[in-house]
């Protein structure tokens, strides 16, 4: 039984659905994210805020598993501030509907001045709403810098880093989330980032507090199987049955029923 | 800050020997390092950005500048040098090689993606000549 707390099933078939609960999978989130184009008005969200909170959950009923969602204008979206303030109006009238479990995936892309404006503006809505956090970290060369300045600004707003997941870390970020007290996630990619064998690594090295992993699988190429290719690396190395189930079921679970709306059961059942 | 060996230890990962690492994975790995190596063959192999300009008009690209001194290829190689100098935790220095470690926001953003590095020859030239 797992969880993959990272997943965009709005680009994913009803396939993977199937296959993944054949693989054990129970429950999901799902962030808001980048379409993989801009999108040109506040309403095309609003459609997309729907798809999340209505017909997504349906879909992923019909194979047993409970699904979360999280809501936003994503990083790559805030260069245009008008347009995402326009966006952040919308999400309150989200924020009551069963399966929201809080403001997500926020962060940075490229580190610009208005990717941080559009960031403070979330944190602060998801203060207001006494609500949890996703973070989306940038990639590559920009990653390191960017966790800095997220963390930085989620302090500056007095946000306690235990509601906040910081997402996407790798060797040269995990020490300085965790280090901090906000909770990690690894996302796992097929070959451009962090593979299972390197997240595997991750746990030998720095434990499996306050860590997770997802797939992130999204529109590009991305593995929705992700989670249990790692739960496999890591009883193939003979890592403890426990530890296990620690990163990939009991840490997610523990960090989103901070939500008060975390199911791991269609049936609703915590 | 927790140590490799008690994290590993916690895992249940006191039993595993060097030997049984290497046994699992080094074909896996054997086979990455001759990728990189047919990898700088092919970039040697490829025309240099003067004599292609002359032969076609060439499609955008996300990289200016001249074509055979290459900021990625010499990041590349630069974190080669990490795998060699014996010591610890070199995934982690190899992604902190690669960083920017400017700490300002920047004005706007120039584009969506990332290029995997950042530019590091200036700083290893000055470094050479101090
Ligand atoms: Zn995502």
């Amino acid at each position: 039984m797992y969880i993959d707390p990272h997943i965009h099933m709005v680009s994913r078939t009803t396939d993977d659905y199937q296959r993944m609960a054949l693989a054990g999978c129970v429950a999901i989130t799902e962030p808001a994210f980048w379409a993989g184009y801009d999108r040109s008005t506040a309403q095309g969200f609003a459609d997309y805020f729907r798809l999340l909170t209505d017909a997504e959950p349906r879909r992923a009923a019909q194979f047993g598993i409970a699904h979360h969602t999280w809501l936003c204008i994503n990083p790559k979206e805030s260069e245009d501030v008008g347009l995402a303030r326009e966006v952040l109006g919308l999400i309150p009238g989200f924020l009551d509907r069963p399966n929201v479990l809080g403001i997500g995936e926020i962060g940075l892309n490229k580190n610009s001045r208005n990717e941080l404006l559009v960031l403070d503006e979330h944190i602060a809505l998801a203060k207001r709403h006494g609500v949890l956090i996703l973070v989306h970290t940038p990639h590559l060369e920009d990653k390191l810098k960017g966790t800095i300045l997220i963390m930085d600004a989620m302090r500056n707003q007095g946000v306690d880093p235990g509601r906040v997941l910081i997402d996407h870390v790798e060797e040269h970020t995990v020490r300085h989330v965790l280090d901090r007290g906000f909770w990690a996630g690894m996302t796992l990619y097929p070959d451009t980032k962090m593979t299972p064998q390197r997240a595997a690594d991750v746990f030998e090295m720095h434990g499996t507090d306050r860590l997770w992993i997802n797939s992130a699988g999204d529109w590009g190429v991305s593995d929705p199987l992700a989670v249990p290719k790692c739960r496999l690396e890591m009883r193939r190395r003979g890592h403890l049955l426990e530890s296990i189930q620690k990163v990939s079921f009991e840490n997610p679970k523990q960090f989103l029923s901070q939500s008060g709306r975390f199911r791991v059961s269609v049936q609703g059942e915590a | 800050m927790t140590t490799g060996t008690t994290a590993g230890t916690a895992l249940g990962m006191h039993n595993r020997t060097k030997r049984q690492v290497i046994d699992e994975a080094f074909m896996e790995h054997r086979a990455k390092v001759l990728d990189l190596a047919a990898f700088l063959d092919r970039v040697d192999r490829a025309a240099s950005a003067a004599s292609a300009a002359s032969a076609a008009s060439s499609g955008a690209s996300l990289v200016t500048g001249d074509q055979d001194d290459d900021f990625r290829t010499d990041a590349l190689r630069r974190a080669i040098a990490l795998l060699l100098d014996g010591k610890p935790e070199r995934a982690r220095r190899i992604l902190e090689l690669w960083s920017d470690r400017s700490t300002e926001p920047i004005a706007v953003a120039p584009m969506k993606g990332a290029l995997g590095a950042v530019d590091l020859r200036a700083e290893f030239q000055a470094k050479g000549r101090a």
